[in-house]
């Protein structure tokens, strides 16, 4: 026996090898095909992911971070709404991240990461992402994970079609969900036909601190509901879906359901741009607002913006022009080769491919079957490359894998399906739990995707785990589609709802991730570089704390002279310079979060004490043996009395 | 059975070697049967040469540290001291360590006198961030051993512990290194 079982093992070892050690691009058993799904997605303890996936947390605001292919959750990053874990819209310093023109508003519907891109492939700069609510764009650092700028959109209702980047990150877009009045004004709803319109805007992307609207394009009031720019040959266009171009302005689940075909924008921003320069854009009079977080001063700033470029189409020939798509089209993709792009036709089974090669042509011919505002309708059979009987209901996606396949996601028939680029035959199809919404291969929508995974994100979750109550968090699915046929390696949950994700491999973020703020860098107005600089001041009734942190200690922990009705600012900074060692600061009673400063950064609370008494405050993160012992007291005297300012550490 | 597991611990080296599926770092430490001269991972295996240095990283640099060094490793004390700490440590120069009778070292560090070394070392070391100006005339400092050690500070404010010189302090990341110009020996219990 034991010499048969040695043989076996042999055998096995011998099979092992010769399968494994295939060319891992090999077409009939892709490199992992003899593991099982548990090895696949397995993450020994003490290794690192390939990939970081981001995913949308939709209506949480915020953004989180996956390991691929484990599924662990990385990091939730709070973009659009206030987080009191890290302080995030509570502190001072990054309570101007959520300023608009309507004010204060810390919330917002978070909808599609996209990442910078260089020469159209992913770089781990930055990442992007739209807020959908009251239109914003956010830019997110990759080597700190915060978000480090957001900019409201002027003239717009809803930027849906957003923030979709171009090659070299020269732009990202939004464009309208909601057609609204442009300017705003008081009119009836039902002049909607006559009043109102859909913006298509150019934010510059590749600047921190310059993110602002370069141009807009004021169109016809239809729904434009995704984009994505074109890469390669097709670099220097942007696609835009559309639906309701029946333009109705109430019961869109009938009336913008009626239209056989619906159309796909294509606007050639390299025009734009030329059109810029002679001078036809027009400054329309606005007040949008800009905020931008500096990572030296540790502190956010907010500007306003009163005036938009805007580009009529009717004088800008050449600048769009619509190709008919069947049926209110949802997601538009364009193939790595830049020569496909794919309408996702919403309602239809059916998936349209237009040709970029005979777009052009159209162009050139002037093959048009109608015109609207201006703006040219290609004429469908001289555009469409090809479509895709898939056989699915309910297309809303595709990405592809590098290899001439593409893989839609299939909302009703909760479906992804694979298919060949050019053949348009269908290969794989694997069904997804439940209702598919978005799919993200990393790299999948850019130039050069890596096509090892595949994630499916459900809008639907019900029985699929462990339940919660009447509401489940959205369910994803891990796939890997290195071999032929596509396997189901993993199932996990994800915050928030996931409208849209990217991914990119581990080893363009982790080199450039900063461990920590260096002390000497710090240009914080109120930063406190050494013990001999802590100090409590008053002016009139505002009272600055300038404190620091180390382990394990606050200086000064002892503070005195405060009296009700004053406004008192802890600045805190943490004097570490020793990567993940934040120190939290709570006051208690104050009408906001804690602090979570970072090594080397300098962060305030306010706090506005209303009753007399001795209160404490505490260090929230635990940083050390002695965390417990990390506290200190301020004691509040009543309004107008003299009991002297004083403060310190270790003094009896 | 246990040939097999081997086996197959050796055939996943082989594979992981051979068909470049580099991705992870660490698959050869991960499976690898040989247990000779790998310290246990920890807080002190961490890469990481743009923090400041911890406790560790200090004395390891330190020329006039490397039998303390020595010490600490043989204690396999090595991950404690990284750790988040804070720690205030009395650090011995190897002058120090020379001035014990002879012998006294070579036999302390003999793995069958681990848990004596390691009551030594933890003796110079206290939980908290003991600056100067913390340690106070006729304080009893209690040590992560157990046992208490005594602070004297003369008129001229100079520092003693246990009759030992501070001859340096050092601020690390989790906490503080003296230079002492003794071993401190830990009272019998």
């Amino acid at each position: 026996m034991k010499k048969l079982k040695i043989m076996g093992v042999g055998l096995i070892l011998a099979l092992f090898v010769a399968a494994g050690c295939n060319n891992q691009n090999s077409g009939n058993s892709g490199a992992l095909s003899n593991k099982s799904a548990a090895e696949k997605a397995y993450v020994a303890p003490g290794e690192y992911d390939e990939f970081y996936a981001f995913m949308s947390g939709g209506f949480s605001g915020q953004l989180s971070v996956y390991g691929l292919p484990s599924g662990r959750l990385l990091k939730v990053i709070p973009v659009f709404a206030q987080d009191g874990e890290k302080g995030y819209g509570y502190n001072e310093e990054t309570k101007p991240m959520f300023n608009t023109s309507f004010g204060f508003v810390p919330w917002d519907d978070a909808h599609h990461p996209e990442l910078s891109q260089t020469n159209g492939e992913t770089d781990g700069r930055w990442i992007f992402i739209n807020g959908n609510n009251t239109p914003r764009i956010a830019r997110i650092d990759l080597t700190t994970f915060e978000t480090t700028e957001i900019v409201e959109i002027p003239n717009s209702g809803g930027n849906h079609s957003s923030p979709f980047v171009t090659e070299n990150s020269e732009y990202v877009v939004a464009g309208t969900r909601f057609s609204v009045p442009v300017p705003q004004k008081d009119v009836a709803i039902n002049s909607y036909k006559d009043n109102f319109k859909g913006a298509l805007s150019y934010i510059k992307a590749d600047e921190p601190g310059e993110m602002k609207v370069a141009f807009q394009i004021l169109v016809p009031g239809f729904d434009y509901d995704l984009a994505h720019s074109g890469k390669g040959k097709s670099h220097g266009w942007t696609f835009f879906t559309t639906y309701n171009t029946e333009e109705s302005h109430t019961l869109l689940e009938v009336n913008a359901s009626q239209n056989d075909k619906d159309f796909i924008a294509a606007v050639n921003w390299k025009k734009a741009e030329e059109y810029l320069a002679a001078g036809k854009g027009k400054d329309f009079p606005t007040s949008y607002v800009h905020n931008y977080y500096d990572e030296s001063t540790h502190t956010a700033t907010s500007n306003t913006v009163e005036t938009v470029k805007v580009l009529i189409p009717s004088e800008c020939p050449g600048l769009i022009y619509y190709l008919p798509t069947p049926k209110s089209p949802h997601g538009v993709d364009v193939d790595p080769t830049g020569e496909y792009i794919i309408g996702n036709g919403k309602l239809s089974a059916d998936l349209t491919v237009h040709s970029f090669t005979k777009m052009l042509a159209a162009i050139e011919n002037e093959s048009y079957e109608d015109e609207i505002d201006g703006i040219p309708v290609l004429k469908f059979e001289d555009v469409i490359a090809g479509s895709v009987q898939s056989g699915g209901l309910g297309p809303l996606h595709t990405e592809f894998d590098g290899k001439g396949n593409a893989y839609t996601s299939f909302f009703i028939s909760s479906e992804v399906v694979k298919w060949k680029v050019g053949t348009w035959e269908v290969l794989d199809r694997q069904p997804t739990y439940y209702s598919i919404g978005h799919l993200m291969i990393p790299g999948g929508d850019s130039k050069a995707p890596s096509g090892k995974y595949l994630v499916a994100l459900n809008k639907i979750t019900k029985d699929r785990y462990l339940p919660t109550g009447p509401e489940m968090n959205h369910s994803a699915q891990l796939f890997d589609i290195s071999g032929d046929k596509m396997e189901l390696i993993l199932d996990f949950p994800t915050i928030g709802e996931p409208h849209y994700a990217q991914a990119i491999p581990a080893d363009r973020i982790v080199p450039n991730n900063k461990k920590f703020y260096p002390i000497s860098e710090n240009e914080h107005p109120h930063a406190v570089k050494k013990d001999a600089d802590v100090r409590v001041e008053r002016d009139g009734n505002v009272v600055r704390i300038y404190m620091t942190s180390i382990r394990s200690h606050f200086s000064p922990d002892n503070i005195e002279g405060i009296k009700v009705g004053d406004k008192v600012y802890f600045h805190l900074t943490n004097l570490e310079q020793d990567w993940d060692v934040p120190h939290g600061l709570s006051m208690m009673g104050a009408n906001n979060a804690e602090l979570l400063v970072m090594p080397g950064q300098t962060e305030t609370l306010l706090w506005e004490p209303k009753f007399e008494g001795v209160y404490p405050f505490y260090c929230t993160d635990f940083c050390s043996a002695l965390h417990q012992e990390m506290q200190g007291y301020i004691r509040v005297s009543a309004k107008g009395s003299n009991v002297p300012l004083k403060w310190s550490l270790g003094e009896d | 059975m246990k040939k097999l597991n081997l086996i197959f611990a050796i055939s996943t080296l082989i594979l992981a070697g051979a068909c470049g599926g580099g991705q992870s770092e660490s698959t050869e430490q991960a499976a690898s049967s040989d247990e000779t001269a790998k310290p246990v991972a920890g807080q002190a295996m961490i890469e990481d040469n743009e923090s400041a240095k911890n406790i560790v990283q200090v004395a390891m640099g330190s020329a006039d540290h490397t039998t303390l060094v020595a010490a600490i490793q043989a204690a396999d004390l090595a991950n404690v001291l990284a750790n988040n700490g804070p720690l205030t440590v009395f650090a011995p120069t190897n002058a120090a360590f020379a001035a014990l009778p002879e012998g006294t070292v070579e036999t302390l560090l003999k793995p069958e006198n681990k848990s004596k070394l390691v009551n030594i070392i933890h003796y110079h070391a206290a939980p908290g961030t003991y600056k100067d100006a913390f340690l106070k005339d006729g304080m009893n400092l209690f040590m992560a051993n157990g046992s208490n050690s005594k602070i004297a500070v003369n008129e001229a404010g100079e520092v003693t512990v246990n009759g030992a010189n501070i001859l340096a302090t050092i601020q690390a990341t989790n906490g503080v290194i003296h230079v002492v110009d003794q071993v401190l020996l830990p009272p019998e219990k």
